[in-house]
């Protein structure tokens, strides 16, 4: 984003903030807030038999004729020029098809990176794939092999020999600070804020903390390995694809293949996993570009070792919180600051001051984000970028804060928890983050919590409480469509281009379509992961029910005028507008007289149609800009540490959050500890290990990075507020990304009260917990 | 010889080098069973071998012939949910659903072990006659079975909802 981006933002969030709230989306709130039946219940996942038959065809599972199948290999070197390049013996090992270079790979473009105003710009680098012999980072694609089995592709990968010459390369975070970029913004806020004088606040305060947080690389791990299946049918190019943006792929292939948007179809039903890591990288492009050379369909799934070495995970990050206090408690000062990973060819900032900005209040303020540049796999977004690790360290420094001040934690957050956005001065569309803390804080027992560090123990367990807060925002993108068909039989069929990973995103569409439209559960179908359907933006953000949501409701409206059209003078409900009506008990009613009842059957059989059908788009999502949305969330840890071993055992686990709506209490509640068990593992756990002499991750597999097992996760306990917000979709905000974000710093606070030891160094690790 | 999977014969691959994995999903197109790393760190590949738990990623095909395997399409279907089958949907013990089939196939091989008396890193009394099946325990028993998404509360619910039913 440039200045002239931030130029832009900031007179459309002006002109907003003069436009009256009764003329925005969520002007008036959702009526379905108040008159829900479907919505809230604890519903079961409509797929879940599939799932747990074996039946659900995910990406790889798609039977093919004439299938053939690619293995890549990968660059061993960090930087550097392929000098010589040796294919004779893959080429003529038994089954393969085809061995790929930059030698013969057709010549393509560069993907267009993530941005935030075209939703079809969704490439994670845009370096050139395959295009000529530079290598840019350690794991690069240099080669692929096509063959009649997997077996025989492996194989002949292990046949291409490669000489190199190795350039010098940037592999060290520490040295490659002192080159940092410094953005003029991030993702659509502006980098660096500062409000007052910040470090001249707090040079003045009575107590200050101001220290340096560091959290290492993480990768998303979804179980289901990446994998593409791509085939050519004359000048069409149909993709099956694990992927979290459907239509946006197809896009953006059909822009790098010089295709009509029509010619692609990328099918993605089910997604094994995503958390942010299943997006375009360079395997799905190999894949499309080989089936054509090859004339057949082919199939690329990438080892897991694959993943690791050309799918990127979240960047590391070197943060300074600096927090001053007046003697009464209250922040005078808050400066976060820090360095990150990224590349000049790659699109994720990690934006972990964004966080910060938007829970305490303080007297001033200072937020700045540095990108340093290494040779390195471009790093992504990956569950709560930029709000994951940001709350780390800003709930850590005030842990931090209260300890130094004998004050206790929570008392030290209801004391500065802000009532307004603390920077921009919006109104929060809806707020209970205190009350989430009052209620997490009863649930849990915090008031069993010994303020003195190491004061209990049992045998060589030191046992400790922490807790911590995070925050992270509603988002509603534009670009969501729906298509709606109202059937003969009075049934339902909602469809869309959007993505099913895990979240339940049928079975809860189905439940808000079953409350919108007025039909029972059983009456309503739910079509997804196809961008043929009308186009769906990606999953990303927490956005996606809040999104589809918002295209439901546009589309509702639009059904409900065509059917009151189409109802003509005989009908109990003729001569009323749309807006005196609702949809109800299978057709439309009078609100004012809802004995005034017409049924979509009968509608549709007086007019001799067998089906309505319509398409609507969400409208724009303006309400992000007048107001401050965000769903918060108080997390609390009780965890032992053996004076032993330095291990560390987590008993318990309780978030409380404040989220607007919940939808279905079944699925949110997965979410949440979700969350919550991968917030455990970035905690405790995981960390992607880079050997800065060589630029390469050494631990590959999930056999090294570690991430929780059944054994590390605890019962976990998760309780909500359940006040709806008035500005979004069904009074939701978005779930899927809140749950992890404050976990680390609700472990490593624990820890402290354990222990007395401050870890400010991600992952904690038994090594730094044991006895000095 | 043949390998028997899920009560139907098939011949051994013609090729020594095929897994027991890539038999069953790409060769018989029995998709419900998964790969996750292809080197025996996830478990999503779980499948019965002669009623004992293995990943058949690190399985040969060849070393399957004359034996008998049930993959999770053996177990149940759609209209007959085996008890563990219903029970992961009842608690939520899912949510991408990729790494269930091999919890499920997990599961039901774990039961067994500790029906037949198979001990655990946790088991305390080796000599006592009955495994008490305490969540720590099938915790630990099911630890070879990673999951993302992290359903693990519901995996573990779903499992001591059917180990409970079947207890004396």
């Amino acid at each position: 984003m440039t200045k002239i981006q931030n130029a832009v933002i900031g007179s459309v969030r002006t002109v907003i903030g003069w436009v009256p709230a009764g003329w925005l989306p969520g002007g008036s709130p959702d009526p379905l807030i108040e008159r829900r039946a479907a919505i809230g219940r604890q519903a079961s996942r409509l797929d879940g038999p599939l799932k747990v038959t074996g039946e659900a065809r995910f990406a790889a599972e798609v039977a093919v004729d004439n299938l053939s199948y690619a293995a890549l290999v990968h660059s061993p070197i960090t930087r550097g020029r392929i000098m010589r390049l040796d294919t004779d013996a893959a080429d003529a090992a038994p089954g393969v098809i085809l061995v790929v270079t930059h030698r013969n790979m057709p010549r393509l473009g560069t993907l267009a990176l993530i941005g935030m105003s075209d939703m079809s710009a969704i490439g994670n680098s845009d370096l050139p794939i395959l295009q000529d012999a530079q290598v840019h980072y350690n794991g690069q694609v240099v080669a692929a092999v096509i063959a009649e089995t997997q077996e025989q592709a492996d194989h002949a990968v292990s046949l291409i020999m490669i000489d190199y010459t190795a350039e010098p390369a940037k592999t060290l975070f520490e040295e490659a600070k002192a080159t940092a970029r410094t953005p003029a913004s991030v993702l659509i806020e502006k980098n660096h804020v500062t409000v007052g004088n910040a470090e001249r606040e707090l040079s003045r305060s009575a107590h200050i903390v101001d220290n340096v947080y560091r959290t290492p690389p993480h990768n998303h791990n979804a179980i289901e390995l990446h994998t593409v299946t791509a085939m050519w049918e004359g000048d069409g190019l149909l993709v099956h694809d694990t992927t979290q943006m459907v239509a946006p792929s197809a896009t953006a292939l059909a822009k790098l293949f010089g295709l009509k948007r029509e010619q692609v179809r990328v099918l993605s039903p089910f997604v094994g996993g995503g958390f942010g890591g299943k997006g375009m990288w360079d395997h799905q492009i190999v894949a499309v570009a080989v089936a054509r050379m090859v004339g057949r369909p082919v199939r690329l799934t990438l080892s897991r070792e694959g993943v690791y070495r050309i799918i990127g995970g979240r960047t590391p990050s070197e943060q300074r919180v600096a927090i001053g206090a007046d003697a009464a408690g209250r922040f005078t000062a808050l400066i976060h600051s820090g360095y990150s990973v990224m590349p000049p060819y790659g699109a994720c900032p990690e934006q972990y001051t964004l966080g910060s900005r938007a829970i305490y209040d303080a007297k001033s303020f200072e937020f700045l984000q540095r990108h340093v540049d290494l040779d390195i796999v471009p790093n992504t977004f990956m569950r709560a970028p930029g709000e994951a690790i940001g709350t780390f360290a800003v709930e850590s420094a005030v842990d931090e804060m209260a300890h130094a001040m004998g004050v206790d934690p929570i008392d030290m957050r209801m004391a500065n928890i802000a009532e307004r956005h603390p920077v921009s001065g919006a109104p929060f569309s809806q707020h209970a983050l205190k009350q989430a803390f009052t209620d997490g804080a009863e649930r849990f027992g915090w008031n069993r919590r010994v303020a003195e560090p190491g004061s209990r123990r049992e045998g060589e367990w030191r046992i400790g409480i922490g807790c911590a807060a995070g925050s992270f925002p509603y988002a509603r993108m534009p670009g969501a469509n729906v298509r709606i068909t109202l059937h003969g039989d009075g049934s339902a069929t909602i469809a869309c281009s959007a993505q099913e990973m895990g979240m339940g995103t049928a079975t809860v569409q189905v439940q808000h379509a079953a409350d919108r439209l007025g039909l029972p559960l059983e009456a309503i179908r739910f079509e997804l992961g196809d961008s043929d359907l009308p186009a769906s933006p990606m999953a990303g953000g927490s956005s996606q029910t809040a999104s589809v949501a918002g295209a439901i409701i546009a589309a509702a409206e639009k059904l409900t005028g065509e059917m009151l059209r189409l109802a003509g003078n005989a009908s109990p409900v003729a001569g009323l507008r749309a807006g005196e009506v609702r949809l109800t008990d299978g057709g439309i009613a009078s609100i004012a007289d809802p004995s005034r009842h017409d049924s979509f059957e009968s509608i549709l059989a007086r007019a001799a149609r067998d089906d309505m059908t319509v398409t609507a788009a969400g409208s724009m999502p303006l309400e992000m800009f007048k107001f401050a949305m965000h769903s918060t969330s108080a997390v609390f840890c009780e965890l032992r540490v053996s004076d032993v071993t330095g291990e560390v055992r987590v008993d318990r686990l309780l978030g409380s959050f404040d989220c607007g709506t919940i939808l279905n209490p079944k699925t949110a509640a997965s979410q949440f500890r979700g969350g919550m068990i991968m917030g455990l593992g970035l905690a405790l756990t995981e960390e992607t290990l880079f050997d800065g002499r060589s630029g390469r991750i050494m631990n590959a597999s999930l056999a090294d990075y570690h991430i929780p097992t059944h054994l590390d996760v605890p019962q976990i306990d998760v309780m909500w507020t359940d006040i709806p917000d008035p500005r979004s979709p069904l009074g939701a905000r978005g779930i899927g990304e809140i749950g992890i974000t404050g976990v680390g710093a609700a472990v490593a606070n624990a820890v402290f009260n354990a222990t007395g030891k401050r870890v400010r160094d991600l992952p904690i690790t038994l090594d730094k917990l044991l006895p000095d | 010889m043949t390998i028997k999977v899920n009560g139907q014969d098939f011949p051994p691959p013609d090729d020594a080098r095929v897994s027991l994995l890539d038999l069953l999903r790409e060769q018989l197109h029995l998709t419900g069973t998964k790969v996750g790393c292809n080197q025996g760190a996830c478990g999503a590949c779980t499948v019965l071998l002669d009623s004992r738990r293995v990943l058949s990623c690190l399985t040969l095909a060849v070393q399957a012939d004359g034996r008998s395997v049930t993959t999770i399409e053996g177990l149940g279907t759609a209209e007959a949910l085996h008890p563990l089958q219903a029970a992961f949907i009842e608690h939520d013990g899912f949510q991408c659903g990729y790494c269930t089939p091999g919890q499920i196939c997990a599961a039901t091989a774990m039961l067994e072990e500790v029906a037949a008396g198979m001990p655990s890193y946790l088991t305390v009394d080796l000599a006592a006659d009955r495994i008490t099946l305490s969540r720590e325990e099938v915790q630990e028993r099911m630890s070879g079975n990673l999951c993302r998404c992290g359903a693990h509360n519901g995996i573990i619910d779903a499992i001591l909802d059917v180990a409970g039913e079947h207890r004396p």
